[in-house]
């Protein structure tokens, strides 16, 4: 059990039950829909960016525990952060689910998103962990077309 | 909650056990637990008749076919051909002409779309299919129409995972020119009464292809009773390699087609100015094929028919019901295909958890499934859902592997509690 509950820890289980922001944003400038086509799951991210910053996120869609509770997570890590702060929380991310297994990470760094370090022990899952971090990446960027992760 | 007795597969004529030490990669363990192998609809194991007879082409006659005077090559050509009449007495074909070696069952329905489609499909013309058929059967059919301007109607599934056929008499018009349907559905396991399907489409003017991907490991297949005009299927998920299949065609619609790819092999002769094509079934078949590919699909029905084909049908569904009202013991679990007449495939949700979760807890515990929408995305909309979990079954399995999967669907449930 003990590799599973580093999957599933507890924040994560919390975030699939109780997603956070999770509803339409009326006040968004900035959607993008998201889509794995390997599982079929989908998400639609909505960003407020004001003066480059993030005032509000939000998301909708339907997924695995673990690509609901990275999209949940994310929107409350990216709240109120700046543009070029949230695409380095982006890239922290990528490297956090994408490290090799035996590498030690910076806990203090990752923050809240340290929950997520177990997702590299479970390569056939990373993808369900970054779709919502594409997804907001493509908002921001505002590239028209729904992201993939193929 | 009534309990099933737990069984042990000893119980039943069929040595299963015995049978299980032929593949040997069911003695692997996976994390250091022994592998349960229940994806058996997205590919078969391999028994080790098929492994020795891919081993023993290449360290004994591996030469090009077809076109060499030495003795290799007679003896790769000899092997390759039986391969296509052992093909041929498996599901029954009147020659062995009408056996056209393809990469799989999708490449069987794309040549079918492509070489008949190009020259039977004009606009104005309807290509049924149903609602439970697999991307593989849906999409060259799109990609024709919208070459053509022809359209797709869609037979309708029932509650239960039942093509509606009613529905179906309603669809069939002057205007259908084909019909693609499923034998056994990969994502619901219904099998379906296709004769009665293909007597109406004949009695319609229309042709009919047959998708048998599913249902040739596990019924045995008549091409001349079904009297279909084309059946597809591959060679992996019947215990053979990967990247052969087999389409099957009547001759004189095969002989009317023309060919699907231009290539060697495929010609009699070419000048700059005309080339004249091969027999059957050479027209199709350009290039070099997948030779060791062809002589292990042959070896693997050999050893299917040597099990029997029968017994085999008669195991799976001993296991698909015990494992049917194993799985329905477990509160929250809802099993999608319902059919009367079903295959040893279980799609099941757990209320509250997806499927990939429960994909990923089970493989922990060295249980294989297949989870996700198993290319039926529009079956997978009918019902409203997102994705399954799917089990399904071979000849190896067992009852003991049916309770590892109700254990470990136990633990995913306690995981997420």
């Amino acid at each position: 059990m003990s590799e599973l509950r580093e999957l599933y820890q507890e924040v994560i289980l919390d975030h699939n039950k109780r997603p956070r922001n999770f509803k339409a944003l009326a006040s968004a400038n900035h959607i993008a829909d998201g889509h794995n086509p390997l599982c079929g799951d989908t998400i639609k991210v909505y960003v407020d960016v004001e003066e480059g910053i993030i005032k509000d996120i939000s998301f909708q869609g339907s997924g695995c525990a673990i690509s609901k509770a990275s999209a949940s997570l994310m929107t409350t890590v990216l709240k109120g952060k700046t543009l070029s702060e949230a695409e380095e929380a982006f890239n922290l991310f990528h490297e956090l689910v994408t490290a090799p297994p035996d590498e030690e990470l910076d806990a203090e760094h990752l923050g809240k998103l340290a929950v997520f370090s177990g997702v590299r022990e479970f390569p056939a899952r990373v993808k369900c962990a970054s779709l919502a971090w594409h997804t907001v990446h493509a908002a921001i960027n505002s590239k028209d077309a729904p992201v993939s992760t193929e | 909650m009534t309990v099933t007795e737990e069984k042990t597969s000893k119980t039943s004529a069929f040595d299963v056990y015995a049978l299980r030490k032929e593949f040997p990669i069911l003695s692997e363990t996976v994390y250091g637990k022994p592998l349960v192998y229940l994806d058996n609809a997205a590919t078969t194991q391999k028994p080790q008749a098929v492994i020795d007879t891919l081993v023993r082409y290449y360290t004994t006659i591996n030469a090009n076919i077809h076109r060499g005077v030495h003795r290799l090559s007679v003896l790769a050509t000899r092997e390759h051909e039986n391969a296509r009449k052992t093909v041929q007495k498996f599901i029954n074909a009147k020659g062995s002409e009408e056996i056209v070696f393809v990469r799989g069952c999708t490449e069987a329905i794309n040549l079918v779309a492509d070489s008949w489609g190009r020259q039977n499909i004009h606009a104005g013309d309807e290509i049924l299919i149903t609602h439970m058929e697999h991307h593989s059967n849906i999409v060259p059919w799109q990609l024709l129409c919208e070459r053509t301007g022809a359209s797709i109607k869609v037979v309708p599934v029932s509650d239960s995972g039942e093509l509606i056929f009613e529905e179906y008499e309603k669809l069939l018009s002057p205007k259908t020119k084909i019909v693609g349907i499923t034998h056994l559905s990969s994502a619901l396991g219904t099998i379906n009464p296709i004769e009665k399907y293909i007597k109406l489409a004949h009695d319609a003017g229309a042709k009919v292809l047959i998708d048998g991907a599913q249902s040739v490991p596990h019924i045995k297949v008549d091409v001349q009773a079904l009297d279909c005009d084309f059946f597809a299927f591959s060679g992996h998920k019947v215990y053979g390699p990967t990247g052969i299949g087999v389409l099957y065609g009547k001759r004189e619609i095969l002989e009317a087609m023309p060919p699907y790819q231009g290539g060697g092999d495929m010609i009699s002769s070419v000048t700059f100015e005309k080339t004249l094509y091969n027999a059957l079934p050479y027209k199709f078949e350009a290039g070099t094929p997948h030779i060791e590919g062809a002589i292990g699909l042959g070896s693997a029905i050999d050893w299917l028919e040597s099990v029997g084909i029968d017994a085999v049908a008669a195991h799976e569904h001993d296991l698909l019901e015990y494992a049917t009202s194993k799985l329905l013991e477990i509160d929250g679990l809802k099993i999608y295909g319902e059919a009367k007449e079903k295959g040893a495939i279980i799609s099941f949700t757990l209320e509250g958890i997806h499927p990939h979760d429960i994909g990923t807890i089970l493989d922990q515990d060295g249980v294989a499934i297949r989870t996700g929408h198993h290319c039926v995305q529009p079956l997978m909309d009918r019902y409203c859902i997102p994705a399954t979990a799917r089990a399904s079954l071979a000849c190896y399995n067992t009852h003991e592997e049916i309770d590892a999967l109700a254990k470990s669907i136990l633990k995913v449930i306690e995981v997420f509690s």
